[in-house]
């Protein structure tokens, strides 16, 4: 779900601009969008809805480029004001592009708001996909269908809703984002780094960046840790920052932190 | 097969340029053929260092931009005959530098010189993206100190993610930790980090340790490397950071505290 990484997992949030180049040059790409599933149309209900999921996202989705999802929306009598849609999500610092499984007359009105049109899929879909896939790797008569699907999750199988395991260190200025799924980290997060999950993140070595887990609002994800050196740990959106206070008994011991309710718990692993 | 060797940072002042003369000379001292160039651009502290700035009629940025030729530019040093100073220029900016033209003027260097040093300016932009861009080898370079120590940690960020090397998924850049400006007796009290904390948050293997030295200042004042300096501890240590980049198994000297006497106590150095 994060924003402009294509394959590379670790990205540096300071990028340096490039050398000179042509004033435009048109390129092919894929990029991994995250997306807002709407299953009702009143602006409203969704406003409340989706301040709740990015306060729990914290920064995160601050002006990312979203796509919106139709699928739950189809069998709808009320038509989705795009317009007034478009300038909620506005409001709320995000940048919506485009909209996928929409009915014909939404893509129109879709269309006629500027947004493009996307024909991708979802996470559910790409995990049942997945499913599929393998299934269709024991017989040898996939059908048609089934190796369309194939085709079409070949470039997002690999990340979406799986686990990421990073083996190199996350420096200072750098962020990794697992998607969808939990983040295994065998090196050090570093001062100034941050690591993201979907689910639930491990880190095998010293914690001295942030770490945030749930994300997307998964309040059961936990944080594990090996050496207790952060300066920041969220779940679901639910922080604590440390400045040279992290408390004696779990101060660079291995630690889990969980939720219960809003508390968040930060206990040394017996 | 050619090595192009950058000496980076992230923060300024650090010792970067001394770091690059130094381990130029040194490479060349020991018969390779080597280039230094000055990646600083708008700044131009190299040739100072050293001590060819009177020599200086085209640089990098005319050989970039087609200007001069590189045996134009290429300045020979006073001392060893098989080092070569490409200087920068001071009057254009950063921005002057571009990918293509660099890797035009390594790869011609490749064929004629067995190292290439490439001594980075401070910052994480342009001008530093572009010394490291094309490099085998990097000297971090680090001061015992924990600012000095984040900024070596989100270049090293920038190594591992934006280099060639790493974009081209070939073998990582070869990462070499040089602790600059040590004074053991500040360790000791605790003012600066030691090397075990320093090692500990970069990960990187240690190359070297330069003590902190009034020996570097005279040096740079008069135009030659510290290196060549053979009673300064600075020298020495850079001359034991040259033989391990060359492969070498050489002890880490000059990290103990030295007591100071009663009247140093009393009165200061
Ligand atoms: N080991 C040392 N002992 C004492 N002084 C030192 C030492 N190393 C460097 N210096 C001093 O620190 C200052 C900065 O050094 P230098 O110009 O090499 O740093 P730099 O990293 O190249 O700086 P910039 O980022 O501006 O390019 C100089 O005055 C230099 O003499
Ligand atoms: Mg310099």
């Amino acid at each position: 779900m994060n924003s402009v990484q294509s394959n590379s997992s670790v990205t540096n949030k300071l990028s340096p601009e490039e050398e000179r180049a042509p004033a435009a040059v048109l390129k092919g790409s894929v990029f991994t969008l995250p997306i807002l599933k709407l299953s009702r149309c009143d602006l409203r209900e969704i406003e409340i809805d989706l301040t709740q999921s990015l306060s729990a996202a914290l920064d995160f989705f601050n002006h990312a480029p979203l796509v919106i999802d139709l699928a739950l929306t189809q069998e709808l009598d009320e038509a989705m004001d795009f317009i007034g849609l478009q300038a909620l999500l506005h409001k709320h610092q995000l940048v919506p592009v485009g909209v996928q499984n929409g009915t014909p007359d939404q893509i129109a009105a879709a269309r006629k708001a500027g947004f493009a049109v996307l024909t991708g899929q979802t996470i559910d879909k790409i995990i049942e996909n997945t499913a599929q896939k393998s299934h269709a790797k024991e017989s040898p008569k996939s059908t048609r269908q089934q190796r369309e699907n194939e085709r079409s999750q070949a470039v997002d199988d690999d990340h979406a809703g799986s686990t990421q395991v990073i083996h190199q260190p996350i420096r200072s200025g750098q962020r990794v984002y697992a998607r969808g799924g939990d983040l295994i980290l065998l090196a050090a997060v570093n001062a100034g780094a941050e690591v993201i999950a979907d689910g639930n993140i491990h880190i095998y070595a010293p914690l001295r960046g942030r770490a945030l887990a749930g994300v997307t609002g998964d309040m059961d994800a936990r944080i594990f840790c090996q050496c207790m050196d952060a300066e920041l740990v969220a779940i679901a959106g639910t922080y604590r920052f440390f400045e040279d206070d992290i408390p004696d008994e779990i101060n660079h011991k291995s630690v889990q932190i969980y939720l219960t309710g809003d508390q968040l718990n930060i206990r040394p692993l017996e | 097969m050619a090595k192009v060797i950058v000496v980076t940072s992230g923060k300024g002042g650090v010792g970067k340029t001394t770091t690059s003369a130094s381990v130029a000379t040194g490479l060349a001292k020991r018969g390779y053929k080597t280039v230094v160039i000055d990646f600083d651009v708008g700044l131009r502290n190299l040739d100072l260092i050293m001590g060819c700035e009177r020599r200086v009629v085209y640089d990098f940025v005319n050989v970039i931009h087609g200007e001069a030729t590189l045996k134009q530019a290429l300045i020979r040093d006073k001392r060893l005959a098989n080092l070569d100073i490409l200087p920068a220029s001071q009057t254009r900016d950063k921005d002057a530098l571009f990918k293509d033209g660099v890797e035009k003027v390594l790869n011609e260097l490749r064929k004629t010189h067995d190292f290439i040093v490439c001594d980075s300016p401070a910052g994480i932009e342009t001008g530093a993206v572009m010394a490291l861009y094309f490099a085998d080898e990097a000297i971090v370079v680090t001061n015992p100190e924990v600012s000095s120590v984040r900024d070596s940690d989100r270049i090293l960020g920038i190594l591992s993610a934006k280099s060639k090397r790493a974009l081209d998924g070939d073998d990582p850049i070869k990462e070499h930790l040089l602790i600059t400006r040590y004074d053991p007796n500040r360790v000791q009290t605790g003012e600066m980090l030691s090397i075990d904390d320093i090692m500990e948050l970069l990960g990187i293997p240690l190359a070297g340790v330069i003590p902190e030295s009034q020996s570097v200042l005279t040096a740079s004042n008069s135009g030659i490397p510290v290196i060549h300096d053979e009673v300064s501890v600075s020298g020495l240590a850079y001359q034991d950071l040259v033989e391990r980049l060359l492969g070498e198994e050489v002890p880490i000297r000059f990290i103990t505290p030295v007591k100071k006497g009663l009247f140093k106590r009393l009165f200061g150095t």
